[in-house]
């Protein structure tokens, strides 16, 4: 019994230690920060000093003085102002645009890879995956080609608009760029779950509920699509949690009306430099996040349940 | 088994258009030449011949090359350990610590470790973005060689016990070779996410320790100064990880499969 | 002595009680089964034959030697496991050398002994096959030979062969059979297959909720029954309910319930009163539109056919007695100028002789 527990530890030890000093403690370090107040030229005010005679570390805060230290002025700052509450609904709303495009992409390709022959269906996963393997950078930085001005796309949309009478429209640095680019970064997300729970799925159910006299339609809503929720759900998890907190899409594609949360904490670190409250606005993603990926967890173990 | 109707082929082949054509595009216009990425101008190679003396471009080329490799190594075996712990027993905090990395954002992890680096008056740059990335991509690695491990028929250990071999045998004899798909999988994967990785790369380094992907995102964040270098540079990234993939494919072809 | 000696061995898994003080012997030569459903605890003494769990209570001695604490590796004990086990990514030939490099058997003399025991299971020339390029007999064939190449003390073999289809299971039984006759050692059979377990084994142990109902010869077994549940899970059985009413040495009479009275063989404790039911096999039962009576041996009923089941050589009639109760009989579709020699609704007389019912008491 003895070695078992020494073979546990000399196994998960390392990991263990590694993501306690490179994972854990930062995090609580970023949500102590979220209680400080920033430092005068930006970071954070230091809770030590160097005493200039000895060099030596002294703590300044203690239990008489804390309250010149810690605040919560910076989650007041949040629930204050609504220009950040209406940044959380507006990143939502582009997170959940582009899951729901996601799907809307997703399906087919899925739906078409686990109907395949089982040779043809690792050749099209791969193909699923190939893109993804390629440079996040690169791939949103095909868009902003594809959409610029004088792009063949951006010139042929705008003749054809003009045909209409419609003012020409600048496709790159708008709200449409950064769904196209959030939907073209997460699309592989989406139908890798998919296509791993509609293989499942017994073709003979579909023959079943067509002899049955449902139609194609019917078939796909009463049966193929509440069996596939689990999948969708999966996805989803995959697919908004990262676009909710992406920065670089909307620094590249999107304009200034297009800023989503993480441009605003990146902004917070980076520019204004004012760490704690860019804690603030950490803290609320990260528990957003953590809500949703229960959430999607406990939506998926229900869906399996039910088979 | 039912034929899939033409309209689900339709729509399949436009999807599969819509993930290509953007690259296709990078790589065209790659030989362009032309400033601008608007018009197809004409056949040249000048801009792979630019790339070749941009030293600014190489130095961030061989600083990933570098970042990549040692994540790989050192991320592949951590990661390796922790898939093999949480398939082995029941833990509560290592799953926590492996898995929570990948489920958030990775702007999350790239603030705190800003933090944490600056708290320890550590100097932003290889060493930082190296640290980082080995964090993220444990978890990745791990997943995957605990799939495999899961995948794996428990009864060809218990075999190898019953016949003579001794637990560290039976895992050096049977579960390892068995396993190593998933782990040259894994460090496939740490891989591609440390030469890919642009976001914690951005919080975590410092002057002088620009990476490909940060020093790419440089230049096309000035939308005037659109370079085409950079699609040559894009173009030669694709095709060292096509290549990878195809090594890989070739050296241990289940290390792609459903992953 | 015996060589492997099970001691009141007691094995719970949370609340559940796999394995409830189970005691029994397995002499050497002998080819032993454990037969029972699934979830009968059979499988998990086998595991604790192996060394894979440790029992709670009680003793596993090997040739008089105390198992417990001996890791499975250091047992002289192989397992046929019922996915096979053959390491995939090594050929037939390695995997059959792998326990005798294990055991540090010279690597010099390792050839011939694959050879050898690849001889025994025909399959010389599969040697540089991977296990998936096998088909499912040969993988089994490449996994018992894996398990006897070292000769162990025993050899235990799981549901072995489950995975196979009807034709090959009845082919891969009879080899069983001549290859524990060839090598002579001692094999301890896990199956939930009563007819498995009646073609292959020298002794069954018949196991229910984690105890041995019944261990006895096969013919033992089936033609007596020592439990309901025995008779029930062996083989086609009718069982009868009924109460003792007269007990004479040699023979007994018995009421069965709504029926009538018939005679039996007496049973060890049989008293007038006694509860319980007369098992009768469906082929121990004479069927014909009229059969001879005034027989003192036989018992006799009339009835009418409520159900047939043609099966091709048999044809199986569920007869109705005059008072509502189904009787399960057989015969055989020989002789007979039409397929089969009644239908539904015919009158019909039943007749056995009463030593072909075994009562057991409840």
């Amino acid at each position: 019994m003895k070695s078992k527990s020494l073979a546990k530890w000399l196994i998960s030890g390392p990991p263990l230690l590694y993501l306690l000093l490179f994972f854990a403690i930062p995090s609580l370090i970023m949500a102590f920060a979220a209680f400080r107040f920033p430092g005068d030229y930006g970071g954070l005010m230091p809770l030590t000093t160097a005493n200039p005679d000895t060099g030596a570390t002294e703590l300044l805060i203690n239990f008489g003085n804390w309250r010149d230290f810690l605040t919560l002025e910076n989650f007041q700052r949040f629930f204050d102002e609504p220009i950040y509450f209406e940044l959380f609904v507006k990143s939502f709303w582009y997170a959940g645009l582009t899951t729901v495009i996601c799907i809307v992409l997703a399906y087919p390709l899925a739906w078409l890879i686990a109907r395949s022959p089982r040779k043809t269906r690792d050749l099209l996963v791969l193909l699923v995956i190939l893109p993804f393997w390629s440079n996040f950078l690169i791939r949103v930085y095909a868009w902003m080609i594809i959409l610029g001005p004088q792009s063949y796309f951006s010139r042929a949309l705008n003749s054809v608009l003009a045909v209409f009478g419609v003012e020409p429209v600048s496709l790159l640095f708008s709200q449409f760029a950064v769904i196209v680019g959030l939907v073209y970064v997460h699309l592989p997300f989406m139908v890798l779950p998919l296509y791993a729970n509609l293989e499942k799925h017994d073709m003979a159910l579909l023959d079943a509920a067509q002899d049955l006299g449902a139609n194609a339609w019917q078939r796909f809503w009463k049966v193929t699509w509440p069996l596939s929720l689990p999948g969708v759900w999966a996805g989803t998890a995959l697919v908004f949690i990262p676009a909710l907190g992406m920065f670089a899409i909307p620094d590249l594609l999107g304009g200034t009306n297009s800023m989503m949360i993480g441009n605003l904490i990146k902004q917070q670190y980076l520019d204004s430099r004012d760490w704690p409250f860019g804690s603030v606005l950490s803290i609320m993603l990260t528990f957003t996040v953590l809500l949703l990926a229960a959430l999607a967890a406990w939506a998926g173990s229900r869906g399996k349940d039910k088979r | 088994m039912k034929k899939v109707s033409s309209w689900v082929w339709a729509a399949a082949i436009l999807v599969y258009a819509f993930l290509y054509l953007p690259l296709a595009i990078v790589v065209v216009f790659s030989f362009n030449d032309s400033a601008l990425n608007a018009e197809w101008v004409g056949f040249t190679f000048k801009w792979y011949q630019m790339l070749l003396h941009d030293d600014v471009m190489l130095e961030a080329a061989l600083h990933t090359l570098l970042i990549g490799l040692v994540t790989c190594v050192v991320s592949t075996v951590l990661g390796t350990l922790a898939g093999f712990a949480m398939y082995k027993w029941r833990l509560r905090l290592l799953p926590a610590l492996v898995l929570t990395p990948i489920a958030i954002p990775e702007i999350l992890m790239g603030v705190s470790l800003l933090i944490f680096f600056v708290m320890l008056n550590m100097t932003l740059g290889l060493v930082s973005i190296t640290l980082s990335h080995i964090a993220f991509c444990i978890g990745f690695v791990a997943i995957v060689v605990r799939s495999r491990l899961q995948g794996m028929d428990e009864s060809l250990v218990e075999a190898a016990r019953d016949l003579g071999a001794s637990p560290v045998t039976a895992f050096r004899a049977v579960t390892l070779p068995l396993i190593m798909p998933g782990i040259i999988a894994g460090a496939l994967m740490a891989f591609t996410l440390s030469i890919d990785d642009f976001v914690i790369s951005f919080f975590t380094a410092g002057v002088g320790s620009n990476t490909l992907p940060l020093e790419i995102y440089s230049r096309v964040k000035v939308p005037m100064k659109l370079n085409p270098e950079v699609n040559a540079i894009s173009s030669l990234l694709m095709l060292l990880t096509l290549s990878l993939i195809l090594i890989v494919s070739k050296v241990a072809p289940s290390a792609l499969r459903s992953e | 002595m015996a060589l492997l000696e099970i001691r009141d061995v007691v094995k719970t898994f949370g609340d559940f009680t796999a394995v409830n003080h189970v005691s029994l012997a397995v002499e050497a030569g002998e080819f032993f089964t454990l037969l029972g459903p699934s979830g009968c605890g059979k499988t998990t003494l086998l595991r604790m034959l192996a060394g894979f769990e440790q029992p709670d209570s009680g003793e596993i001695l090997l040739d008089g030697k105390n198992m417990a604490g001996v890791p499975p590796e250091k047992r002289p004990v192989h397992t046929v496991f019922q996915s096979y086990a053959l390491f995939p990514h090594m050929t037939v030939a390695q995997n059959i050398a792998f326990p005798l490099k294990m055991a540090g058997v010279a690597s010099a003399e390792i050839p011939k002994r694959v050879d050898e025991v690849l001889e025994d299971v025909r399959l010389q020339q599969f040697a540089r096959r991977y296990p998936h390029e096998l088909s499912g007999g040969q993988r089994q064939r490449v996994a018992i030979a894996r398990a006897l190449v070292n000769r162990p003390r025993l050899l235990l073999l799981d549901e072995p062969l489950s995975a196979l289809d009807a034709k090959l299971r009845e082919q891969m039984q009879i080899e069983l059979i001549n290859l524990q006759k060839e090598v002579g050692i001692t094999f301890v059979y896990v199956t939930h297959d009563q007819g498995e377990a009646l073609a292959l084994s020298h002794r069954i142990a018949v196991m229910s909720q984690g105890q041995v109902e019944q261990l006895d010869a096969p013919e033992t077994i089936y033609s007596y029954p020592k439990s309901r549940f025995v008779a029930d899970f062996i083989g086609q059985c009718n069982l009868l309910d009924a109460t003792i009413t007269e007990v004479q040495p040699g023979r007994m009479k018995v009421e069965i319930e709504g029926v009538g009275t018939a005679e039996a063989l007496p049973v060890a404790g049989a008293q007038v009163g006694g509860k319980g039911t007369l098992t009768l096999r469906p082929e121990k039962i004479k069927l014909g539109a009229t059969l001879p009576q005034g027989n003192a041996d036989e018992v006799h009923f009339k009835g009418r056919v409520h159900d047939c089941l043609y099966l091709g050589d048999v044809t199986i009639y569920i007869v109705e007695l005059d008072n509502g109760t189904l009787v399960e009989t057989m015969l055989p579709n020989s002789g007979s100028g039409k397929a089969k020699f009644f239908d539904d609704n015919d009158l019909v007389e039943l007749a056995w002789r009463f030593d072909a019912g075994h009562f057991v008491l409840a």
